[in-house]
């Protein structure tokens, strides 16, 4: 009697845990948007999207990095720091134009980079600590370049890209759209992304079955701070100013949370590209929401703590059901 | 013949121990050794460094750290990390200081009981709800950051300590050595009691070596891991619950990073990331060793906080590579 009830009943729950898994965090952004469409005023407001479009790139770029390396079962702490040296360095190269300025400073992330991948994939250092080093130094590093001083800077090009719109849509936004597609191809389509993923999954068997373990791996360390150094380069523009003391402090902790928060579990062996972007939206939706109903920034902080733990907390079957 | 082919085979083996010997005592006390060059070569450069008031000086103010670090070296034996310790710092000065008005006991019971449970909660999700230590304590960090924040008005009132006996405590000296100095080394000294004398302490490197084996053992491996947490937890509290008599007041704003500064001295101390081997005496050296750092920069005065951070750094890098590379000879 009591068994049919109980087999049509365990189906349904972990039906619905899986689809809460896969669909969670946009099951939240709708809900939490439906929320602002009846409860709070000027949400809903082409204005209103720009200014949470434009905040969140920053993040966004960076989550995409984290993606990678959180995919390879490893996180990377430094990605504050490049984005500081990357602000640093673009007032000495700013002379030569925009573009050899903003290069210099995407091939200054991706130096520090490699250093990062070299210390984690050649040496076997663990992630965290190798990347903690760096974040330390990076930082005290990029204050040294810059002379511990704010620069502002006035080069039209930079300017327009952290001001300027194409029809409407900010440039750092189409910047960010673009990243966004490049590393979901690069996740979904490309060898490197299966075998990024596959070195993630078991890092042994990937050795075994003859992937060339190290150079994916230094590899993925030198994209992510890359990506951390685009993020660097679009701040500085957005400010119109060179702030090595606190550009990208504690983004590495947001960028964590936007993957982790999207459904990449921080055990490796998955990337969601679509999951990091839509997990950014929700917290920039989540602080946006709580500054317009006048909710102190304390509680928000709280609120982003106990949203993390919910998602972690119903991703937390995913290992068994796999 | 035999003989001869023997004592080669011995000799070999000899080298292999030595070599083994010498890179695990690197590995335990390369911190130690660091130091001790650090302190002769800061000893001949600057006159006014090897005085009795400077070290005293850096003892008091490795003293906040060094408690701080002496719980996440609980917590990384078992294999796990406690990034909330900066936020729980915070959280123990400000609630000290709202506690003082009910004299020394609440100064102390207050935080202590608070951070105790903070600790408590994020040990039971790690251990009993099998949630990674990073995430949940990444959410500690700004869940309890927010309460601090939360508790003082949006950070923008600084509770201050009234009472004369916690003041005391933070500024009265015992031979020469400021209280926070006596409770942190008196810490250190029961926690390594605890750890090479006790089944608790024991446990608590069986889990870090391999959790499988120790459940196997029929060790309580989650309440072994639910207990670091609490210990992290506490010492963390009662650290900020010292700082805020010290500097008389809780400022709602301390102890940011102060997660990657514990990190790194534990790390830098000899004590594996990966759980299962370390110690405490390592952890003060490694604290040590980043206060003298600091305090050889500030004595040559022209040198900013970026180079400090910088050293640091590279400090904690080079450490960590050497560590690596050891560990791996050890194993051939």
């Amino acid at each position: 009697m009591t068994q049919p009830t109980i087999s049509t009943r365990i189906p349904n729950r972990s039906a619905a845990l899986g689809i809460l898994q896969r669909y969670g965090v946009y099951l939240a952004i709708v809900l939490l948007l439906i929320y602002d469409l009846f409860f709070t005023p000027n949400f809903f407001a082409i204005d209103n999207f720009r200014t949470q479009f434009v905040q969140v790139v920053p993040v966004l770029i960076v989550a995409l990095g984290m993606a990678l390396v959180i995919g390879t079962e490893g996180i990377d702490l430094s990605v504050g720091a490049v984005m500081a040296l990357a602000a640093s360095v673009i007032p000495l190269y700013i002379g030569y134009g925009v573009v050899p300025a903003v290069l210099i400073a995407i091939f200054v992330g991706a130096v520090i980079g490699a250093f990062n991948g070299v210390m984690v994939a050649l040496i076997g250092v663990q992630p965290i600590v190798a990347t903690l080093a760096v974040m330390v130094a990076g930082r005290g590093l990029a204050l040294l370049v810059a002379n511990e001083q704010l620069k502002s800077v006035t080069d039209p090009g930079v300017l327009a890209l952290g001001r300027d719109s194409l029809a409407g849509v900010p440039y750092s936004v189409i910047i960010a759209v673009i990243l966004v597609a490049g590393v979901a191809l690069l996740v979904n389509k490309t060898t490197f992304g299966k075998q990024l993923i596959a070195v993630g999954g078991s890092r042994r068997a990937s050795e075994l079955a003859g992937l060339p373990v190290k150079r994916i791996l230094l590899l993925t360390y030198v994209l992510a701070a890359s990506l951390a150094a685009v993020a660097g380069v679009i701040g500085t523009a957005r400010l119109g100013a060179s702030v090595p003391s606190t550009i990208g402090n504690l983004i590495e902790l947001s960028a964590i949370t936007a993957v982790v928060v999207g459904g990449t579990p921080l055990t490796g062996g998955q990337v969601k590209v679509i999951g990091t972007v839509a997990g950014a939206l929700l917290l920039q939706f989540i602080s946006a929401t709580l500054i317009k109903h006048n909710v102190p920034d304390a509680y928000s902080q709280v609120a982003q703590a106990v949203i993390i733990l919910v998602a972690v907390y119903i991703q937390r079957g995913k290992v068994s059901v796999r | 013949m035999t003989t001869t082919v023997e004592s080669g085979a011995t000799r070999v083996e000899d080298t292999h121990a030595s070599r083994d010997r010498i890179a695990s005592v690197l590995q335990s006390y390369g911190a130690a050794i660091v130091l001790g060059l650090l302190v002769i070569v800061g000893s001949i450069a600057f006159p006014t460094f090897a005085t009795a008031g400077n070290f005293a000086n850096i003892a008091t103010q490795s003293s906040f750290l060094l408690v701080v670090a002496a719980g996440m070296t609980f917590v990384i034996l078992t294999g796990g990390i406690d990034l909330s310790v900066g936020s729980v710092f915070a959280l123990g000065g400000v609630l000290a200081a709202y506690g003082s008005s009910f004299g020394l006991a609440g100064a102390l019971l207050f935080p202590l009981i608070v951070c105790g449970a903070i600790g408590a909660l994020q040990g039971f999700l790690i251990a009993y709800g099998k949630m990674a230590p990073f995430i949940v304590t990444l959410a500690g960090l700004l869940g309890v950051r927010g309460l601090v924040l939360a508790s003082t008005g949006g950070g923008s009132t600084t509770p201050l300590v009234t009472d004369e006996g916690v003041i005391a405590l933070g500024q009265d000296s015992l031979f020469g050595l400021h209280w926070p100095v006596v409770i942190a080394v008196a810490i250190i000294a029961i926690g390594t009691l605890l750890l090479a004398r006790t089944s608790g302490g024991l446990s608590i490197l069986a889990v870090g070596g391999s959790e499988s084996a120790a459940t196997l053992m029929g060790l309580p491996v989650a309440r072994v891991k639910f207990g670091v947490y609490v210990i992290s937890g506490l010492c963390a509290g009662l650290a900020g619950a010292l700082n805020a008599a010290y500097s008389s007041s809780g400022v709602p704003t301390v102890g940011v990073g102060l997660e990657l500064n514990a990190i790194s001295a534990v790390v830098i101390g000899g004590t594996l990331l990966v759980g299962g081997r370390g110690n405490l005496i390592g952890t003060v050296a490694g604290v040590l060793l980043l206060s003298v750092i600091q305090n050889l920069i500030n004595q040559v005065g022209s040198l900013s906080s970026s180079v400090q951070a910088v050293v640091s750094g590279g400090f904690l890098a080079a450490v960590v590579i050497i560590q690596t590379v050891l560990s791996r000879t050890q194993r051939l």
